[in-house]
């Protein structure tokens, strides 16, 4: 294609400064997003994941800091803009929608205060206009009688409900890119395969591109075009959905895919990775999986550089599986 | 861990050698360099309520060292006898500042025994509810609602309206506005031990009531007790000022710095404004330095206050 | 939601019920109810009559049920000082009492939300650790001491402010308040000032700490995300949710206030009915004394039932509790 990808991430180094060190909760990620595609990143909580969406949409709040590397969305570089440039693309550009959706509406005012001011942060209309446009975008996301919703407050919302609500306000400027951060993992099953549903229709028919930062392998497995695995504050495997999953590369992946139950046989016990991930002020030397990797030798112990590991693949790893499959 | 003993198959971690828990207290306090000061403030004002007779450049309530011909002279001025006002003199030709040591010493004295008091009162109260429930529980924790949804200063007034005028009804006023705060206190931190296991286990062992509530139960109520204990005596020390200072407080024999700074009332408006201030000042030190105290205190005592 | 005003109403007349026992037992058997209700002077037959119409006489239960019905009917004794009825005399009194406390309640809701945001908003900075050091200050200095310094300073020493008195009123809608004078302005500036200091540290902490609550919240994070300003986020977002807790406290407050303007009025002969407390147990004025105690108890117990009811009706998630529970 002959445009620029949604979003170019370039060795993004986000680090935390705490009283008891300097915490690289993202050191050196790199990755892409294009127009209605869907970029799963995936990782345990603690891998970096939901900081590297913060910094694209610059909400890293200090001791935070984006320490190096380059945010380019639609070629424009948003590291070192000011706050007010960041806040103009913050809701109209890019939107992100978060894991609890209990959590993040504002428990005290009316859903229609909510989305009207969503929409009058960035264009210069009615507050009739802004209120049309609330409640199409409640329409779009499936909600029952939007008229009537507009006028509720968010406690008279079930969490899936609540949950479309803000997913109709980050839709609600158009964004080409959205961040998604778990927003299925605190709802039920049904309405989880529901929500993905939609999220997708509505992705691939505005041309959104969609970050979907989540744990769950089956949720990338349904959704995703791309899929990044995170470990540690890097990427340690990425490619299309379809390799990575099928015959993942870094034994991480593989570790991860394996832990999933419908890859288990019934009534075995469930396989797991062994160990917990390191704390991230206390690395291992070398590869960060090492202590947990059965395929770990001497040359783990240098860092492992991001390779080629087959079409359009990268694994950080020494050793990486070859179609082993799970 | 340095040595692991392995017992059946199970890692027994042998433990630490017991850090002396005060040592540790201490050090933890001394954190905050501004409740090191504070406590050091707080130390020499004890020590100077003590030791008032002692140190006082004057016995301010001797009338044969008192000259009215002295009276009302700023901070820094000397009598006829060449003896120097450092704080000034009030109206009888006393010196400020034997006063104000003086008048610690009643003011530091009522609002810690009341503090002795109430905490004893507060304390059986607050055991009994939590320990024995039901009933008991219900009603002594009513009273207790009851009364704190009244402000001190309110609850005083009235009682020392009906019970007139005395240093023994004061206390008898503070104790009745303080013992709720700690009735409350314990009674929260002893209905959480009480659930524990041991609690249970020394019920199960028969031991008699007095046993389980003074060796198990009280000395976990202390931490939390110390904290609310010393916010209070700091809470009594300016109740009493505010009720001397309003006339229905201490008498007049008993010159607390609330009375003192009642009685240079009158001249500030003519600009003398020592007899007020400097009692004053003594107060506000005294006060600022508990609640200081008492800040740090609630802060390292607190993973208790939390369970 | 019904049910739990009706219970609430319960609970308040039990209470009312205790304290009016507590206050009877206080005159009736604790004191010598003939002096509390007789001046000392008073003839033989003045003492009789009182004696019949209290029915001391009588059992003690039927002393305190006419007790009651004279309460009820406000007849609550004449003032031995102003020989006017003691309810009264404490009825006159209050409306400059509760103009003390109203202004001062202001004064502390004005400074104090702002300064508690910015301290709650900014914690490190030292503009923020200077608002905290003086509301420890505030909580720490008496009300009293804080009054003769305000007084030294504003009128002795700068004659700015007058010290004492309520100045000039006016009437505003049917009501005399020094509210509308610039004379009475003036008097009302430092007394009320003095009353808010405490209550201001207060609402300094509860703003400060609400403030770096919510600040953490999702809903603050999410709302940034939609692209609003800083301003938006904190005058509207978090501003809107701190303010029930604050409300609720400054509601509780309120009744403090009013029992702690005595010592204000004391301070700067405010004719309100604290300085009147304080001056009839000094004059042995017991009428006065004891309706006092009846009003101010009743008064209390109903701000905080209305606090509670008003509570449950304002939080959109509390009616809701309560209407599952």
């Amino acid at each position: 294609m002959s445009t620029a990808p949604t979003l170019v991430v370039e060795d993004l180094k986000t680090w935390f400064y705490t009283k008891a060190g300097v915490v690289k909760a993202v050191d050196g990620v790199s990755f892409r997003a294009e127009a209605g595609k869907i970029v799963g990143l995936v990782g345990e909580s603690g891998s970096g994941k939901t900081v590297t969406g913060f910094s694209i949409i610059g909400l890293v709040d200090p001791p935070g800091r984006i320490e190096g590397g380059r945010i380019l969305f639609k070629g424009r570089n948003l590291v070192g803009l000011t706050e007010e440039e960041l806040r103009k693309l913050r809701g109209s550009r890019i939107a992100m929608i978060f894991q609890d959706p209990m959590m993040t509406l504002n428990p005290v005012l009316r859903i229609e205060t909510q989305m009207v001011e969503a929409v009058r942060a960035h264009v210069d209309v009615s507050e009739a206009e802004a209120r049309r446009r609330a409640r199409d975008a409640l329409g779009q996301v499936g909600i029952p009688s939007p008229e009537e919703r507009l006028k509720a407050y968010p406690h008279q919302f079930s969490g899936g409900m609540r949950q479309r609500v803000a997913i109709a306000i980050a839709l609600i400027n158009k964004p080409d890119l959205i961040i998604a951060d778990e927003p299925t993992t605190a709802l039920d099953v049904t309405i989880q395969a529901q929500i993905l549903f939609e999220v997708q229709k509505l992705c691939r028919q505005t041309g959104t591109a969609l970050i979907w930062i989540t744990h769950d392998l089956s949720v990338v497995a349904s959704l995703a075009d791309e899929v990044c695995v995170m470990y540690a504050g890097k990427i340690v495997e990425q490619g299309t959905v379809d390799d990575v999953l099928d015959r993942p590369a870094h034994p991480y992946t593989h570790g991860l895919m394996c832990s999933v139950p419908s890859a288990n046989r019934r009534g075995a016990p469930l396989r797991q990775i062994p160990g917990v991930m390191p704390s991230l002020l206390d690395l291992p030397s070398g590869c960060s999986f090492r202590p947990r990797c059965s395929r770990a030798d001497g040359a783990c112990l240098e860092p492992p550089p991001m390779a080629p590991v087959g079409p359009g693949r990268l694994a950080r790893c020494f050793h990486p599986l070859h179609g082993e499959g799970v | 861990m340095a040595t692991v003993i392995e017992r059946d198959g199970i890692e027994v971690v042998p433990a630490a050698p017991a850090e002396a828990p005060f040592r540790r207290f201490v050090a933890e306090f001394a954190e905050s360099r501004l409740a090191v000061v504070a406590l050091v403030v707080l130390a020499m004002i004890i020590v100077a309520a003590l030791a008032a007779p002692l140190i006082s450049p004057q016995d301010p309530y001797d009338l044969n060292q008192l000259d009215i011909l002295d009276g009302r002279l700023p901070p820094g001025a000397e009598s006829a006898a060449g003896f120097t006002f450092w704080l000034g003199s009030d109206d009888q030709g006393r010196d400020m500042l034997s006063a104000i040591l003086y008048g610690l010493r009643i003011s530091l004295g009522v609002g810690v025994m009341s503090a002795v008091i109430a905490v004893l009162i507060g304390t059986a109260a607050g055991l009994a509810a939590a320990y024995f429930g039901g009933r008991i529980d219900t009603l002594i924790m009513r009273i207790v609602d009851i009364q704190l949804s009244f402000p001190a200063i309110l609850v005083a007034l009235i009682l020392l309206a009906v019970l007139g005028q005395g240093t023994g009804k004061i206390i008898v006023a503070l104790v009745t506005v303080q013992w709720a705060y700690y009735a409350r206190t314990v009674r929260g931190t002893a209905l959480v031990e009480r659930g524990k296991e041991y609690v249970e286990a020394a019920r199960c062992l028969a031991l008699g009531h007095g046993r389980i509530l003074f060796r198990h139960l009280l000395p976990n109520c202390l931490p939390p007790l110390i904290v609310v204990a010393t916010v209070q005596v700091a809470h009594a020390i300016a109740l009493e000022a505010t009720l001397s200072f309003l006339g229905i407080g201490l008498p007049i024999t008993e010159p607390s710095l609330g009375l003192l700074i009642a009685n240079g009332y009158e001249y500030m408006m003519s600009g003398k404004y020592w007899i007020s201030f400097f009692p004053g000042v003594a107060l506000l030190i005294t006060i600022v330095s508990i609640n200081l105290v008492g800040d740090q205190l609630r802060d390292v005592l607190n993973p208790r206050l939390r369970k | 939601m019904t049910v739990f005003i009706i219970r609430r109403v319960m609970q308040s007349i039990l209470v009312l019920f205790v304290m009016s026992l507590l206050v009877f037992v206080g005159v009736y058997a604790i004191g010598n109810p003939v002096e509390i209700f007789v001046a000392a002077d008073a003839d033989q037959a003045e003492r009789a009559r009182v004696i019949a119409a209290l029915g001391l006489d009588k059992p003690l239960w039927e002393q305190y049920l006419l007790f009651i019905r004279n309460a009820v009917m406000g007849d609550l004794g004449k003032s031995f000082v102003f020989n006017q009825p003691a309810l009264g005399l404490i009825l006159q009194r209050m409306p400059a009492t509760l103009e003390l406390a109203f202004t001062a309640m202001v004064i502390a809701l004005a400074l104090g939300i702002p300064l508690g945001m910015y301290a709650g908003f900014r914690p490190q900075s030292r503009i923020a650790k200077a608002i905290m050091a003086g509301s420890i200050l505030g909580f720490s200095l008496p009300t009293f001491w804080v009054g003769l310094m305000l007084i030294m300073v504003f009128a002795v020493e700068l004659g700015w402010l007058p010290s004492t008195g309520r100045g000039a009123t006016a009437e505003v809608f049917g009501i005399e308040t020094s509210l509308a004078t610039w004379d009475g302005l003036s008097h009302v500036l430092l007394p009320a000032l003095n009353l808010a200091l405490f209550k201001l540290s207060l609402v300094i902490r509860l703003t400060r700490a609400g403030m770096r609550e919510n600040m953490l919240m999702d809903y603050v994070k999410f709302a940034r995300a939609k692209g609003l300003t800083m301003r938006r986020v904190v005058f509207v977002h978090v501003l809107k949710n701190i303010m029930i807790p604050i409300v609720t406290v400054v509601g509780l407050e309120l009744g403090s206030v009013i029992a702690f303007a005595v010592v204000t009025e004391t301070v700067f002969a405010w004719p309100g009915m604290g300085k009147l407390i304080i001056d009839s147990i000094n004059n042995l004025d017991r009428p006065v004394i004891v309706a006092y105690m009846l009003i101010t108890v009743t008064m209390f117990i109903v701000i905080n039932l209305v606090v509670d009811v008003l509570y449950s009706v304002l939080d959109p998630r509390v009616r809701l509790a309560d209407m599952k529970g």
